[in-house]
């Protein structure tokens, strides 16, 4: 039980998607535009996370070995067409504001990077806690992002005003607010590692799926 | 002896003047067009440049303090930062305003990438497009020179179709070249531009060549391309009515910011040029010089790696 | 289509919904590969070659055979095994008949199918192209200049932002911003910059 809550927690800090493995960027900034949003993409990678990881380990001893990143993609996508009918169906407005992120879930590295890295030689059982581990590190740190992005760039949290006579810089909620959040935070990462004299971030994106 | 071995940033002159020589001469040189922005808006624009200049100046030592690095204030460059900042501002911009600007300007576009002389993008202009990015409406608070009532820019009301009420401002070129218009704290006045930038010109503190090629092709593109058809623009009146001449002349020439050779700044001129032309005529926004340098600022490495001066055999 | 309403969707694609510093896709490539201007250039080409590629081939199939059978809801399915086969192919293509090139770009092929920007032009393509299923008006032609210029807007992004990071490595700028920290820093300041065209209107 101790090595799954382990599994769980490495996702959230040490291994955190974004801030630790820099992965998976494109949603991260895209819809990080309100806390909403946020939560609504962040709960829908972890449910393609987890479905993912639980039929790739169970299938992992029967995928040829030459063939394996299709067929890891054909799951994933099949998550991501199921993901896309639930938000359709249940969540329009969610569904209409995270835009073409949702069907863009099935190339986040991430999920594919989980699959590759761990569910493909892993039981179900850690496999799942890698999921979860991995979705709510993903998820924190889109609410991070949000927060400071809503909070600054529109005044709100949850649509609640926080402050009366602020006046939000509106360029925070635009591309630019998104990127200049990220690089700082990424900064404030490396420093925390500095003082600790860790290694920096020195890599970003996909390139390590491959 | 260590003033004497004292390195400055690239390119070396060979002169007695270094960095902070020159940064005091261009600041210098930019004193005439704020006492005529002062003289046109009254003396809410002289609280907007000493903001400008004062915020700059604490955020740069602040930062400095906390990066523990050299506290370099005294070089002017921050000084420099924040003038012209100030001068890309309407005169009825809140104060707090510019002193994010500031902010913006010291903390992001230079002191983020290491201080004076590592900067890749002009930081007053990353400034001020920061600002028009997040309060559109305050950064569109022109006013009427002497006079408290809102009134819009000449090449606003032109990109709104409003012909006649620019006609009825009835400006003649002498008042453009005074600065009896609507615009921004330091660009109104073109005469007293002039002065300071002939004063550097003839110190060779800057080159002409890029401000000649951006001036010339925004003129000749909106005489060609003018709002009555082809050859129906003014010439004149679209280099006198913006921004054109504080970039071309103050802007366009920093020297971190621009390219090294001769060529490359004559390029950097065109591109600055073109891209203005393009944003004045078909953009969203009534005035594209600001957003023309920021972009050929990024284009700056590019130049100075494939446009080298021919080596001598 | 007529050269006014063309060129509006050339700027518009190229400069201000720039598909790296503005709608965010293929950003993960950018910030890896933009250390050096010539991979960089690679980079940008094969992207180009695979957005446009792309482009006409999941048109045609969402045109002739999603649309016809209702089976709409298969897209993101299909086009991202459509695509994943395609580069597979042009790779193989590549390595046997052009060594050369093959050595060029073609190591940063792989790499491109699971770059969002070449699925976004798809889903992007059918989202504003088609309306509830029909066709619209010159849909073909606009898909595909939609996913050269895509492709374009990424080229010169990486472009850019290649010059300028191999200027930054010669700088001291502060250590914990040093690297990717501050290729974002760049890529948002570029982004602020390229709002200069926004409302561009012909």
């Amino acid at each position: 039980m101790r090595k799954l809550i382990a599994e769980f927690l490495k996702g959230i800090i040490k291994e955190n998607p974004t801030f630790a493995l820099v992965l998976g960027l494109c949603p991260t900034l895209a819809v990080s535009t309100s806390l909403v949003n946020a939560i609504g993409m962040g709960a829908a990678a972890t449910f393609v996370l987890l479905g993912s990881n639980i039929i790739i380990s169970l299938i992992r001893k029967i995928i040829p070995n030459e063939i394996r990143i299709p067929c890891f993609i054909v799951v994933i996508a099949t998550f991501v067409t199921l993901n896309e009918m639930i938000l359709k169906a249940y969540f329009p407005e969610l569904n209409a504001s995270l835009g073409i992120f949702v069907p863009l879930i099935v190339v986040n590295c991430i999920v594919l990077g989980r699959a590759e890295v761990f569910a493909a030689k892993n039981t179900v059982l850690p496999s799942i806690f890698d999921a979860l581990g991995m979705g709510v590190g993903f998820t924190l740190a889109l609410v991070t992002i949000s927060v400071i992005r809503e909070a600054l760039g529109a005044g709100k949290i949850f649509g609640f005003v926080l402050l009366r006579g602020f006046e939000p810089a509106s360029v925070m909620i635009l591309a630019p607010g998104a990127l200049l959040t990220l690089g700082f935070l990424i900064g404030l990462v490396n420093f925390q590692r500095g003082k600790k004299k860790k290694k920096m971030i020195e890599r970003a994106g996909c390139n390590g799926c491959r | 002896m260590a003033n004497k071995l004292m390195v400055s940033t690239s390119p070396h002159i060979h002169r007695r003047e270094n960095t902070a020589s020159i940064m005091r001469q261009v600041t210098f040189a930019l004193i005439p067009a704020g006492i005529g922005g002062v003289w046109i808006f009254g003396l809410r624009a002289l609280f907007i440049i000493l903001t400008g200049i004062v915020s700059a100046v604490i955020f740069e030592w602040l930062i400095q303090k906390a990066r523990g690095v050299k506290v370099t204030v005294l070089d002017t460059s921050a000084i420099l930062s924040g003038l012209l900042l100030s001068y890309n501002l309407p005169p009825a911009v809140p104060l707090w305003l510019v002193a994010v600007g500031s902010f913006v300007a010291i903390a992001i576009a230079k002191q983020a990438f290491g201080g004076l002389g590592r900067n890749i993008f002009n930081p007053a202009l990353v400034g001020r497009a920061f600002l028009l990015a997040a309060w559109p409406a305050y950064m569109a608070a022109f006013a009427k020179p002497f006079d408290v009532i809102a009134g819009a820019t000449p090449l606003a009301l032109l990109k709104e179709g409003k012909i006649a009420e620019l006609a009825q401002l009835d400006l003649s070129y002498q008042d453009l070249f005074l600065g009896l218009r609507g615009g921004c704290i330091g660009e109104v006045c073109i005469l007293a531009l002039l002065i300071g930038a002939g004063y550097l010109l003839l110190r060779r503190i800057i080159s002409y060549h890029a401000p000649l090629a951006f001036i010339l092709v925004v003129g000749l593109f909106s005489w060609v391309f003018g709002q009555d058809g082809f050859f129906g623009g003014d010439f004149i009146f679209a280099v006198l009515s913006g921004g054109l001449v504080l970039g071309a002349f103050f802007m366009a020439t920093d020297y971190v910011t621009t390219p090294l050779t001769t060529k490359g700044r004559f390029i950097f001129g065109l591109g600055c040029g073109l891209i203005t032309f393009v944003i004045r005529k078909w953009g969203g926004y009534p005035e594209g010089v600001s957003y023309s340098i920021l972009i050929m600022n990024a284009v700056v490495p590019l130049i100075d790696r494939y446009i080298r001066p021919k080596r001598f055999i | 289509m007529d050269v006014g309403k063309f060129l509006s969707i050339v700027i518009s694609t190229v400069f201000i919904n720039n598909f790296i510093l503005s709608k965010f896709l293929g950003l993960c490539s950018f910030i890896g590969v933009s250390k050096e201007t010539k991979p960089a250039v690679s980079m940008g080409i094969a992207v180009t070659f695979v957005t446009t590629m792309s482009s006409i081939i999941t048109w045609l199939i969402y045109r002739y055979l999603l649309v016809p059978f209702n089976i709409t809801y298969l897209r993101t399915i299909c086009f991202i095994l459509v695509i994943a086969s395609f580069v597979q192919l042009v790779e193989m293509f590549i390595r046997k008949g052009f060594p050369g090139l093959y050595k060029a770009f073609g190591i940063y092929l792989p790499l491109i199918t699971v770059n969002c920007a070449v699925l976004g032009v798809a889903v992007l393509n059918s989202d504003m192209f088609f309306s509830n299923g029909s066709v619209v008006k010159g849909s073909f032609t606009l898909s595909i200049t939609q996913g050269f210029f895509a492709g374009v807007g990424y080229l010169l992004a990486m472009l850019l932002m290649s010059g300028i990071r191999e200027r930054l490595e010669l700088l001291d700028a502060p250590e914990s911003l040093k690297g990717v920290p501050l290729a974002f820093i760049v890529a948002s300041l570029m982004s602020l910059a390229f709002m200069g065209f926004n409302g561009f209107r012909l």
